[in-house]
């Protein structure tokens, strides 16, 4: 399964045998207090120095992000996302919660954008789904429900089901969807970690979908975040997951590890590569 | 002689804090003395927290001794708090966000100061609180929030108890992480608290005021 997502003049290829997509998390005010007051401000060339640091660190696709208290998204996420479209040329991902605001981004962005996102609650896939429709977007499918976010994997398998069949009868090819398990805390449950694993393993062999993951949030509240991170990101993509929402910059070196070791990486060119330019420096 | 229960449950030993809650009851002493030293132990565990010295796990598991400790201690405690009750609280993390250990937190400080409190959970929705409120007659309720998506649905709490002609029958007041007095102000709430003691002394006052 080969899904597709471009920028005017960047096309980038998720799939199975191909190198693990990589999308930078950072453009997202989430905890970070400066691009928080940044973005409230109007203020956008923090976002530009972080769309720029992320591309030069091997970010394939960036996502972009500006949900936080006392922001307008509706205004913000276009504006946000042109400003970056005009630093970097590689596609992107539209972030937020809000279908009004996905719409107004979705009406600036030039090529095929990622959309993030649906989930299976009934508002949401009846207000995205026909979005990604009507402008040839890519979605990715959050695991959760009324309900939440799923403790088991067998939840999390069925409402990957219920996205998938739902975006299919609005119009949506099996390609442009994007299945994401949802990595919680183990900090703050131990068996998460297992059942997102999992989840991954199932939703692969039972829709064949791509899978993303937006791993960071497996380390919070732990010490040594890295560390675990990349324990997780490496089993992730054995298990299927095909593209993943990270801080590039950390994530990479592993990555491309892992991809050379799944034979995702023929006669070890991407491997190499990272690391002349690593030692030129 | 029984060990240090302050230090032991701050160390997250649990049995051996459970043993030694155990050999105090077994030798007489007074619950409410117990439950004074395990509010003292947590409140080590939350510095060592913000010191970065405990994570989340460590958390977690000091809220699961702690619980031990309160049912070992509560049917002890049932008659002789009876008689003191001092008020009724409605206690909730609102809709949304199922942050709890710092709710637990207040919950608990409530409880051994004398309140007979209603805790409806984790992601309550606003409705939930409204019944709560009619249904105990509780003269106080208590948000408690961490994401920033509950700023709002403490306003949409506070004016679900407004639109059940509930707002001058109750006082409620907010806390969590990201709270502050500019947060009060926009759910219309009627105090913030910045810890658990600031819970039970903004009850104390309410209460007292009636
Ligand atoms: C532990 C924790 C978790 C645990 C919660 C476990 C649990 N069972 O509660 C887990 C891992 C599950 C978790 C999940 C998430 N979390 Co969290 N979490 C935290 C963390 C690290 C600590 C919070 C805590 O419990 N502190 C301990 C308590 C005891 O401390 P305290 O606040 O001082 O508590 C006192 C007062 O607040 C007061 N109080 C509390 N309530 C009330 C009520 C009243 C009425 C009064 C008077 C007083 C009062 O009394 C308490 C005792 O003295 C904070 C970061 C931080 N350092 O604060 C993030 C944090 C709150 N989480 C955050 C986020 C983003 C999330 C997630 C969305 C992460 C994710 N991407 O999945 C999810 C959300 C899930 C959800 N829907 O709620 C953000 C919130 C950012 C925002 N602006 O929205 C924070 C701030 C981290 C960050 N910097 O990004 N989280």
């Amino acid at each position: 399964m080969e899904t597709r997502v471009s920028s005017p003049a960047k096309e980038v290829i998720i799939g199975d045998g191909q190198p693990t997509v990589l999308i930078g998390e950072r453009i997202n005010p989430a905890g970070k207090k400066k691009l928080a007051e940044a973005l409230k401000a109007g203020n956008l060339e923090i976002v530009c120095r972080e769309a720029l640091a992320q591309a030069q660190a091997g970010a394939d696709i960036l996502d972009v992000s500006v949900g936080t208290f006392g922001v307008d998204e509706v205004t913000l996420l276009p504006q946000v996302v042109q400003a970056v479209m005009d630093t970097v040329d590689i596609p992107l991902c539209l972030d937020s919660a809000n279908p009004e605001a996905l719409e107004a981004a979705l009406k600036v962005y030039k090529g095929k954008p990622l959309i993030n996102s649906v989930t299976g609650e009934g508002h949401s896939l009846a207000k995205v789904l026909p979005l990604v429709k009507e402008y040839g977007a890519v979605v990715i499918g959050l695991v959760q429900d009324e309900e939440g976010i799923p403790k088991d994997s067998e939840r999390r398998v069925a409402i990957a089901h219920k996205i998938v069949q739902r975006a299919e009868a609005a119009g949506i090819a099996r390609e442009d969807i994007i299945i994401d398990c949802l990595a919680s805390a183990v900090g703050a449950d131990t068996s998460s970690g297992l059942a997102v694993i999992e989840a991954i393993r199932k939703i692969k062999a039972e829709l064949g979908v791509n899978l993303t993951l937006g791993a960071s949030n497996v380390s919070f509240g732990l010490p040594d975040r890295d560390l675990l991170n990349n324990a997780f990101v490496v089993m992730a993509v054995v298990a299927g997951v095909t593209c993943l929402i990270v801080d590039v910059a950390k994530v990479r070196p592993i990555i491309l590890a892992a991809d050379l070791v799944l034979a995702s990486d023929k006669r070890a060119r991407r491997y190499i590569e990272a690391y002349r330019q690593h030692h030129k420096q | 002689m029984a060990g240090d229960l302050v230090s032991t449950l701050a160390d997250l030993k649990e049995k051996e804090a459970l043993g030694i809650v155990q050999d105090r009851l077994s030798a007489g002493d007074d619950p409410l003395s117990i439950l004074d030293d395990a509010r003292r132990a947590l409140e080590i565990v939350g510095k060592r927290f913000a010191d970065s010295e405990y994570f989340i796990p460590d958390l977690v598991y000091s809220g699961e001794i702690l619980k031990g400790i309160t049912d070992m201690v509560k049917p002890k405690l049932a008659k002789a708090a009876e008689v003191k009750r001092l008020g009724k609280v409605v206690m909730g993390t609102v809709a949304g966000d199922i942050h709890d250990i710092g709710k637990d937190i207040v919950v608990f400080m409530l409880d051994v100061s004398g309140y007979e409190v209603y805790d409806l959970g984790v992601d309550v929705p606003a409705q939930k609180f409204v019944e709560k409120i009619k249904e105990s007659g509780a003269p106080i309720v208590g948000l408690s929030g961490f994401l920033a998506l509950a700023f709002d649905s403490m306003k949409e709490t506070v004016e679900a108890i407004k639109a059940a002609g509930l707002r001058d029958k109750v006082k409620v007041m907010i806390g969590g992480g990201q709270m502050s007095e500019e947060i009060r102000k926009y759910t219309g709430a009627d105090a913030y608290g910045k810890d658990a003691m600031a819970g039970v002394t903004l009850a104390q006052k309410w209460v007292g005021a009636k």
